[in-house]
């Protein structure tokens, strides 16, 4: 007879500690749900948009708010400030943004090379991301009550890595992705996918429990929300 | 349950229902959980270190104001408590089936499932893993990297993976922090928090290669030459480790929950990713979640959400790690499951807002647990998990580190009823010690003398005309000098009154005559 494996022997040491036989399944147990579930404004409503940005500042993160119009003009706009910042430290660095390939080339339009595009095919490398001057990316839902964006991993979301090595991360976000709470961005995500709740700039309250905007993540976090408006003229 | 409060000896008292610990043996000691010295001993220490005490006043009086704030804001706080109460409450009942399915589908997403029996065994695995990338490689790995972690701190695997000759790089700043100083953590959130900035320039100034010598004791600063000098490590890690703060067993989604993104870097670059989980970690669905991610920011750093959460099912193709392990940790979980009055602990989701609102903790700090589970949770917890073995087991005096005010039980996230289990754990304890002791403790002993005073009016009313002789040494409405061994044993640490001039028998004697009180008598 051969040494029960550690797997075997654990589940039996919690079977007699349940007292409960092998191969017995219990019932799940009824979980009281009487918490809020839904946000009593709709989603992207603009109501949720103004918490949504009100929280987002309180976490240090920079909001734009824009209509569809105009768009490419904002997210260019954003990215000239930080690409004229980047040019002034370092003047001899090239200074593109990294964006996933399935982003709505829409956004971009106003917006001067270089762009450095990530693809699955032909992902860009690891010290190319670190010394782009940012990175641009969509997100699948934002929750206005804790001021947090979820990327999952879809095209105009990208790798994971795509927007964690750049410093300044700019992320468009279109009002019906903006809901209330948490469980209504639960109800959104499909687990299956890689998440990353993203709720404003890297931060620490490591030291004497004060919040520092700042440590390995990006340092910046500029959110452009995109507000229902009018539709850029030939889009 | 019955109320004990630390009186052995009783009779009628509940004892611990069996030998707790029949369904698995404790933790393996690794120093990890077990301390030199007695919790009075150690705090005693710490009480003397006034920067100490200053520092911690400062760190938790911060977050629980903040705390308190968010929690506010929340009209539902209280129903989500209900909700995540009874959530771990249904995963320790069907723990079996759930980490079935949780192994099950990480496994159907490329992840590798592994089962650790202790520590030992786990940090086998863990190195073992790490050897085989270098095998398969061809190139030898000699540093992981890693994300802050309870259940890698609990078996010690630094330790382990140093003994092996591979370097465990702490990632999260406070880690680090602790890394450097050659310190250990004293707090579950901010294993730092006994250090203020000063004392954190001087440790990056001393021990952090290449740091700029100008620098500043703004958190700031320090935050900036953390990332400095942790960028060029993350970019180049090949393997991180981490811990995981939920596992969903419906989908197989493990999250980590985070601030700086050092956990992102980790969870993101490395080409393998080995993950260490308790095996009381678990959420039975995807659902669950929508409770825990409103519970857990909130009551740990007192955010509406903490900066960066990650989640990952086994393997992503084309993004993130590709070699995904999962190693499921007892270390004496099952011990703790055994005890239906002490499995509650294993609720616990790590936030440390009990260590927060804890006056013992907050004046003692965590050091003086000696367990890298300290503060109220550490104390019902570490005993459970490393059993309390008598002769004077610095574990053993861990139920006892606690006023029992009840604000732990008041902030769990989950309603974990501390103060009822440290009151259980005592009563453990003292039956436990009247097992292995041929010669009664001396509180036995104590209330075995006041249990024959109490039975006997003539002993009683002797007892209470001695007690005026008390009054000699009083000072100022209390007994101002140290009582003679064994006495001193009490009043080295409690205010003992100025016993009354006349005790109640004394004055009904005086106003009513011989009328004997209570019901019969007076009705006479």
């Amino acid at each position: 007879m051969t040494a029960p494996s550690a797997r075997e022997e654990v589940l039996a040491r919690i079977r007699t500690a349940l007292g409960t036989a092998p191969g017995s399944v219990a019932e799940p147990a009824t979980v009281p749900r009487g918490y809020v579930r839904g946000s009593v404004h709709a989603p992207g409503s603009a109501a949720l948009l103004d918490l949504l940005a009100e929280r987002l500042l309180d976490y240090r993160a920079e909001v734009v708010r824009c209509t569809p119009a105009d768009l490419a003009g904002t997210v260019a706009g954003a990215l000239a400030l930080r690409r004229a910042a980047c040019l002034a430290r370092h003047p001899e660095h090239p200074v593109g943004f990294a964006v996933p390939a399935g982003l709505d080339p829409g956004w971009l339009a106003r917006t001067a090379p270089p762009l450095l595009v990530d693809s699955p095919d032909r992902p860009l490398p690891v010290a190319a991301l670190d010394e782009a001057a940012g990175v641009v990316t969509g997100c699948a839902v934002a929750v206005a009550e804790t001021g947090t964006l979820v990327l999952d991993g879809t095209a105009p979301c990208g790798r994971r890595v795509l927007t964690l090595v750049p410093d300044h991360h700019l992320v468009v976000v279109h009002a019906g992705q903006v809901v209330g709470t948490v469980p209504e961005a639960v109800a959104r995500l499909d687990p299956r996918r890689p998440l990353t709740w993203i709720s404003g700039p890297s931060a620490t309250s490591d030291i004497e429990l004060d919040r520092v905007e700042g440590v390995h993540g990006p340092r910046a976090l500029v959110v452009v929300l995109v507000e229902p408006g009018p539709v850029e003229p030939g889009a | 349950m019955s109320t004990f409060l630390g009186m052995p000896g009783l009779p009628g008292l509940p004892g611990p229902s069996g030998p707790v610990g029949t369904a698995g043996p404790r933790a393996t000691e690794r120093g990890t959980l077990r301390g030199g010295r007695t919790f009075p001993a150690a705090a005693r220490t710490a009480l003397a270190d006034g920067q100490l005490r200053r520092n911690l006043g400062h760190a938790t009086a911060t977050i629980r104001a903040k705390r308190a704030a968010v929690v506010a804001e929340l009209p539902d706080w209280e129903a989500l408590r209900d909700a995540g109460s009874a959530v771990k409450a249904d995963v320790l009942a069907r723990l079996p089936e759930l980490l079935e399915q949780l192994e099950a589908n990480v496994t159907a997403r490329g992840g590798v499932v592994h089962w650790a029996r202790d520590a030992d065994e786990a940090n086998r695995i863990v190195v073992d893993l790490v050897r085989a990338v270098g095998t398969r490689t061809g190139s030898p790995v000699d540093r992981v990297v890693k994300v802050k972690s309870m259940a890698t701190q609990e078996i010690g695997l630094n330790e382990a993976l140093a003994d092996a000759g591979i370097a465990a790089v702490e990632t999260d700043l406070a880690e680090l922090i602790v890394q450097l100083g050659h310190d250990t953590p004293s707090h579950i959130l901010v294993p730092a928090i006994h250090r203020n900035r000063a004392e954190i320039r001087e440790i990056f100034l001393r021990e952090m290669p290449g740091v700029d010598p100008g620098l500043t004791d703004d958190p700031r600063v320090l935050a900036m030459a953390a990332r400095t000098h942790l960028r060029r490590t993350f970019l180049a890690a090949r393997v991180a480790v981490s811990g995981a703060n939920f596992g969903i067993a419906e989908t197989g989604t493990l999250a980590v929950v985070e601030s700086e993104g050092n956990g992102r870097m980790c969870l993101t670059l490395p080409e393998t990713l080995i993950t260490v989980m308790g095996i009381e970690k678990l959420l039975p669905t995807w659902r669950d979640l929508e409770v825990f991610l409103q519970l857990l920011p909130r009551s740990s750093t007192g955010e509406r959400m903490n900066p960066y959460t990650s989640m990952w099912t086994g393997v992503t193709p084309g993004d993130g790690p590709q070699d995904v392990h999962l190693v499921l940790l007892d270390n004496g979980r099952t011990a703790a499951l055994a005890d239906p009055a002490g499995r509650q602990a294993l609720h616990c989701i790590r936030c440390s807002a009990c260590l927060n609102v804890c006056p013992v903790y907050e004046r003692a700090g965590g050091h003086a647990y000696g367990s890298v589970y300290p503060g109220p949770i550490g104390a019902v917890l570490t005993p459970q998990l490393a059993g309390m073995h008598g002769h004077g087991d610095p574990v053993d005096s861990l139920p006892y580190a606690s006023s029992l005010c009840g604000a732990c039980f008041d902030a769990c996230p989950v309603k974990i009823d501390i103060p009822s289990m440290l009151v259980h754990l005592r009563s453990v304890h003292v039956e436990g010690e009247r097992a292995r002791r041929r010669l009664p403790t001396p509180e036995a002993a104590a209330m075995r003398a006041a249990a024959t005073v109490l039975s006997s009016e003539r002993l009683w009313t002797a007892s209470g005309r001695a007690l005026g002789a008390g009054r000699l040494l009083a000072r100022g409405g209390r007994i101002a000098a140290p009582l003679p061994f064994p006495l001193s044993r009490w009043t080295s640490s409690r205010d003992l009154p100025e016993p009354p001039a006349e005790t109640f028998r004394q004055w009904w004697a005086r106003t009513r005559g011989d009328r004997r009180p209570g019901g019969a008598g007076s009705a006479r």
